[in-house]
């Protein structure tokens, strides 16, 4: 699956670090990440696990103190990272393009919607006005939005929150990108809008054969749309999986306890696992294991060594040392 | 249950606030209209809904926090319209709020000792400095902080711990009544989990009772006795929570529980039902039943006849459908 050539996106090794004046701080660290051709590869993690970082590297906009320090990105064989920055415009917006979470910020409130969807066709298609307000339209359209003639002339504030979103997913592909960068899409929209933008996101994703990272805390929403997911913690991938694999046969601590505070059907009335603890602050990271002062299971080589990401069945990577399994490797 | 004493009861509480339209005309927004329902002694009732449906309003309303336009609140059988501003003050020590954001409900300036002890100065709880310290530190062990961060301020803290010190100001007056406005839902899985256990335990010790407004419906499942589900400013359905989450009656709950995505992707399903359009304005909100432009189920008589709630059994629902 590993073979970057016929994928999507290949990010490998990539280390994105803060330098603030407190010391540096890895928000991404060491990560490999790869996500095949028309497919929904989930990132999840809290606050600051490096996710965000993770997708403003893959379109070079980590701005100062952040940088790049290693690794690659690669886009369908293409290296991001010596691309010109000219050519990076061109790439973002056409081949990769990104939704956030709060749509009001970002859009332009003083232009129209359909106004802001042109704009990057016109930018990046070379499209004529009249061929770009009638695509526009039309993904209007496929995107959902009633009226799309009278939405084009709407400002921003003039749109709900679910309408916001469906204007950020129109522009988002309206260019036909190859990968749609979607960070935390449905966080801010209540659960009626938030089950009609992810069923919206997935329909798309089939049509024009998008790939998706979706970036999220939401177990829910990673078991919803994801084939393939990551989760990482404190800057580092400690697990990945295909999408039942990981609900079916989660392996890592840090997973369960993700799993085990998700108040959910079943679970009595009473207590829920949880994590104790909070994140590490990535300036003050433990020794060895990153997660180690919070599990349950630490040993002492815990904290003296990190561990590697182990294969434990394929296509299912851990990094722990108690996560083999029992049968094959990992051990320290 | 039918044992426990009823604490807090409100009838047909309106709310409706004053707004100005896009060209300055006088609006009224309907925020709440005709809401009833009733807390028992050391239960937790949930308020669920969509953003602008009411149910932080309605919070707001138990604790006669905001002046209702129209119905009463009873708590412990006093009804607290007839009472005087002292002796709602008096009455107010046994109802206290813990807010959603733990960034904006504290005073950045105040350190952690004045947050909690400010409560029990107000209503001038303790002669003595050394017994309100005493009693500070007491909660904020009960709460899971550590003594040594009593002159710390709340940027020094986390969002797990600042809503810690939240509780434990509301737990200063030995309340009997804590309204928690979606307590954790600015914070981390994990973190949420913390809380929740917290709130449990708490509820368990002190025999609380809480009235418990959330988005969320998962955590709304695990933490409540009884739902009450609100759409544009009324009830749908109220009842014991798990009835409402096997056998949701109104089309709106139906809605609203198969949207929430389930942390399991075996439940995935190809083709959800999914509600159609957008929640309608509380400016104008549609005659007869509000949900009606929305429901798939509607009939002639919803755009005309505002439906009553009926009971079935142990649940109330507004519904014309409803059998």
């Amino acid at each position: 699956m590993d073979t970057a050539d016929n994928g999507t996106l290949s990010i490998k090794n990539l280390s994105t670090h803060f330098f603030t004046r407190r010391g540096i701080a890895a928000a991404v660290d060491d990560v490999t990440l790869f996500i095949p051709k028309k497919s929904v590869v989930g990132v999840v993690g809290e606050s600051g696990c490096g996710k965000s970082v993770t997708a403003l590297s893959v379109l070079r906009l980590v701005s100062r103190p952040g940088r790049i320090v290693s690794g690659s990105v690669s886009l369908g064989g293409e290296d991001l990272l010596a691309k010109s920055p000219a050519e990076m415009r061109q790439i973002r917006g056409s081949r990769i393009s990104m939704i956030f979470q709060e749509p009001m910020t970002s859009l332009n409130p003083v232009y129209t919607a359909g106004r802001q969807v042109m704009e990057a066709m016109m930018i990046h298609g070379g499209t004529g006005k009249a061929e770009a307000r009638d695509r526009t339209v039309e993904m209007f359209r496929a995107v959902g939005i009633p009226e799309p003639e009278r939405r084009f002339r709407a400002f921003p504030h003039q749109l709900s929150g679910g309408l916001r979103q469906r204007v950020m997913i129109a522009m988002a592909m309206v260019c036909r990108p190859s990968l749609m960068i979607a960070d935390e899409p449905t966080t801010a929209l209540d659960v009626t809008i938030e089950a009609q933008i992810l069923h919206l996101m997935k329909e798309l994703q089939e049509t024009f054969g998008t790939s998706i990272m979706m970036i999220t805390h939401n177990m829910g929403v990673v078991a919803e749309i994801c084939d393939y997911v990551y989760v990482m913690y404190a800057g580092k991938i400690v697990e990945q999986a295909g999408v039942f694999e990981l609900f079916d046969d989660t392996r890592h601590p840090y997973t369960l306890g993700l799993l085990g505070s998700i108040p959910r059907h079943g679970s009595p009335k009473g207590r829920l696992l949880g994590i104790p603890g909070t994140v590490p602050s990535l300036l003050d990271l433990p020794k060895g294991c990153r997660f180690s002062p919070r599990c349950d299971r630490a040993e002492r080589y815990c904290s003296e060594r990190e561990p590697e990401m182990y294969e434990v069945a394929p296509g299912h990577k851990v990094r722990c040392f108690h996560c083999s399994g029992g049968s094959k490797g990992g051990s320290p | 249950m039918s044992a426990r004493p009823r604490l807090l009861e409100a009838d047909h509480l309106v709310m409706e606030f004053g707004a100005r339209g896009v060209m300055r005309e006088k609006q009224t927004v309907q925020a709440v209209s005709g809401v009833s329902f009733y807390i028992d002694e050391g239960e937790t009732l949930a308020l669920v809904g969509e953003s602008g449906c009411g149910k932080s309003t309605v919070g707001r309303l138990a604790l006669r926090l905001l002046e209702p336009t129209g119905g009463s609140v009873r708590f412990e059988g006093t009804d607290l319209g007839s009472l005087s501003p002292s002796e709602l003050r008096a009455i107010r020590r046994k109802m206290q709020i813990i807010f959603q954001d733990p960034y904006a409900s504290l005073d950045p300036r105040m350190k952690v000792y004045s947050i909690i002890a400010e409560p029990l100065v107000t209503h001038r709880v303790y002669g003595a400095k050394r017994e309100t310290e005493a009693r500070v530190r007491e909660l904020m062990s009960r709460v899971g902080l550590g003594p040594e961060q009593i002159d710390r301020y709340p940027h020094q803290f986390s969002g797990g711990q600042r809503q810690r010190i939240g509780i434990a100001r509301a737990l200063a007056l030995n309340p009997k009544l804590v309204v928690c406005d979606e307590p954790v839902s600015a914070l981390d899985v994990s973190i949420q989990a913390q809380i929740l256990n917290l709130l449990s335990d708490l509820q368990e010790e002190l025999g609380l009772t809480y009235l418990f407004i959330s988005h969320d419906l998962g955590v709304v499942r695990h933490i409540s006795d009884r739902i009450c589900v609100m759409f544009l400013g009324r009830l749908c359905e109220t009842g014991p929570t798990e009835d409402i989450f096997r056998t949701p009656l109104h089309p709106y709950t139906k809605f609203l529980l198969e949207a929430v995505p389930k942390p399991d992707p075996h439940l995935r399903k190809e083709k959800k039902a999914l509600l159609a359009g957008e929640m309608p304005s509380p400016v104008n909100p549609p005659p007869g039943c509000r949900f009606h432009t929305r429901c798939p189920e509607s009939g002639d008589i919803c755009a005309q006849v505002t439906p009553e709630m009926r009971s079935f059994g142990a649940r109330q629902a507004a519904c014309h459908f409803i059998r």
